[in-house]
């Protein structure tokens, strides 16, 4: 996987599906229709403001709520290259790694960054490092079972590889 | 190693004769469930990753409920998706308008669901089921998609917390006053990760109706699953309902938990959860001076038989308040049949309320009920959050069927036990 590096973006705790993606867009599951209205609901600037590689940062049970996988989706289109909180709703953690939106948890990080510094992951490390403030940390590594799917690409390209082995 | 209720299903469906917290498994699936919302997106998946079978069509359930009838033409456009994808698979399973109902009121209505299964659904409220003894948890798209196609799913394997319930609800507070008044103890990441596993005689004195009620929102506090033990109780649902022959599992005496927690059931009030978090619980006698523009009594949650007659008992006779729009939405087809029947729908138009064919409609935002700006509502429905029924500055009051309807009459936040009692008195 390659590294993560943009400016972030900061949320607070609880941030639900809700608001990433609300339901009156669930009319259609087209990727980048969705990305068009990601976080609209707690941040109506933030689709003017994205740019491909920055990241979201935020506290406790980040996607909790509805199961909508449209939400990592509209996240990932959007442009955002890795997800840092210190918790994530557990849907949204397995959504997350079945499609390929990388994310990682690590509380003191995002006690520390503050809205806009340039942030660079480093995933095979799990070194998180803030370059406007000069400070890094270490992210919870994943289980194996979960490198090995981010690895092959999401959870359908695992079960394929499986079926070929 | 002495396991909980969810353990053994889990070790059961992965063949493994025994499993520990945090283990990852595969487990085989004895069901899969998607609705009108996440199945296109699961087909996209399933299709990409180019699987041409499904595994079982017999195990596969589709419910279109989110935006049915449909509310426009993009929503139509998914039902379509859904509608052509079970007609090439066979899948039989499959409810469409005029048979469809609240999938999580649905299933277990139609014998779908028994205890010992493990089932995956693409709903964050799947985890219903654990009422009847079942495990199931809700996920996303590609995870129902890799479901349909290989009957399998990961888990990690869940440790719990154990609520122990005492008592007897006294009369007006229901299993939504239970669940919220455990999700303001806990909050709405007190169970991430967690089975939530209801034991004690106190379980054994709460309705079905109550249970699936209860389970529905453990979801509400981040949990995997919520599970009952499987009693007399539950084995005469599933035998009315015409469900397979139940595979009946037990939490070990022993086994091991994160945290236990003491509910008494008698001295549980009217609680109102105040927005934007289902964690905001307070009584509903504190919360009076809420005045509110609208009312829902339906959902997975609370559109079942006895949230129907909870309403009819507040409602009938009465009218609701000059300035509020009630809607009722009976959660399935065969619901809808017994209001008719027996007269509630009748006794809910005269009152002033609208009764909708099943939908999950206004409890997600999606249509039947958007509130405007600065609009509040006390809702029966599961969520709070910003903007879950529309306008980003509305409000979303969750509460009982009880409180709800007795809200309806005053036009301001109402606990619910005088106006019940004040309507036997009359009736």
């Amino acid at each position: 996987m390659n590294n993560a590096c943009g400016k972030t973006f900061v949320y607070p705790d609880n941030v639900d599906t809700d608001v990433i993606i609300p339901a009156r867009y669930l009319n259609t599951p087209d990727a980048k229709a969705l990305a068009a209205h990601c976080m609209e609901d707690i941040d109506a600037t933030f689709t003017a403001r994205v740019q491909e590689g920055d990241l979201i940062t935020a506290g406790w049970n980040f996607g909790c709520g509805s199961s909508r996988e449209h939400a990592p989706l509209a996240i990932k289109t959007a442009g955002i290259s890795c997800v840092i909180a210190k918790s994530f709703a557990r849907i949204f953690y397995r959504n997350a790694i079945n499609i390929g939106l990388p994310i990682l948890e690590c509380e003191e990080a995002v006690d520390e960054i503050k809205e806009g510094d340039e942030i660079e992951v480093d995933f095979a490390t799990g070194t998180i490092t803030d370059k406007t403030q000069n400070k890094s940390w270490t992210a919870q590594p994943f289980p194996e079972f979960i490198q090995n799917i981010i690895a092959k690409g999401g959870w359908m390209n695992y079960l394929r590889s499986m079926d070929n082995e | 190693m002495a396991m909980t209720m969810t353990q053994k299903i889990l070790a059961h469906h992965a063949k493994l004769d025994n499993v520990v917290a945090g283990q990852l498994i595969l487990a085989d699936l004895t069901g899969v469930l998607g609705n009108d919302i996440t199945t296109p997106v699961a087909i996209a998946e399933f299709e990409k990753a180019g699987f041409d079978s499904v595994y079982d069509p017999e195990k596969i359930n589709v419910v279109l409920d989110h935006f049915v009838p449909n509310k426009d033409i993009k929503a139509a456009k998914q039902s379509a998706a859904c509608r052509s994808f079970c007609k090439k698979h066979e899948i039989s399973h499959f409810y469409d308008v005029g048979k469809m109902g609240i999938e999580h009121a649905l299933l277990p209505e139609q014998g779908r669901i028994t205890a010992g299964d493990c089932l995956i659904g693409a709903d964050s409220h799947t985890c219903t089921y654990g009422a009847l003894g079942a495990f199931s948890t809700g996920v996303g798209s590609t995870d129902m998609a890799a479901g349909m196609a290989t009957g399998k799913a990961w888990f990690k394997v869940p440790s719990a917390i154990k609520v122990e319930l005492k008592g007897k609800l006294p009369e007006g507070v229901s299993g939504k006053d239970v669940i919220l008044s455990l999700i303001g103890q806990i909050g709405v990441d007190g169970a991430l990760y967690k089975s939530l596993e209801f034991a004690g005689d106190g379980a054994g004195e709460l309705s079905m109706d109550d249970r699936l009620c209860i389970c529905n929102m453990a979801i509400e506090a981040g949990a995997k699953n919520g599970i009952f033990p499987v009693d007399e109780k539950t084995l005469t649902y599933l035998k009315e309902h015409g469900a397979k022959e139940p595979l009946v599992f037990e939490a070990d005496a022993d086994a091991q938990y994160d945290q236990t927690i003491v509910m008494n059931l008698d001295e549980l009030v009217p609680v109102v959860s105040w927005p934007h978090l289902p964690e905001n619980t307070k009584p509903a006698a504190d919360s009076t001076e809420v005045k509110i523009d609208q009312v829902v009594i339906g959902s997975c949650t609370n559109g079942r038989m006895e949230d129907m007659e909870a309403a009819y008992e507040i409602l009938h006779g009465n009218k609701v308040a000059d300035g509020v729009r009630c809607i009722i939405i009976p959660a399935t087809m065969d619901i809808y049949k017994q209001c008719i029947s027996n007269g509630y729908l009748m006794a809910f138009i005269e009152a002033g309320a609208v009764v909708s064919t099943p939908t999950c409609g206004p409890c997600l935002g999606g249509y039947m009920g958007i509130l405007a700006p600065g609009e509040r509502c006390i809702s029966t429905t599961n969520r709070n959050f910003v903007g879950r029924m529309g306008d980003v500055t509305s409000e979303v009051y969750l509460a009982s069927p009880y409180t709800a309807a007795a809200s309806a009459l005053t036009g301001y936040i109402t606990d619910p036990r005088a106006a019940l009692a004040a309507n036997k008195e009359e009736n």
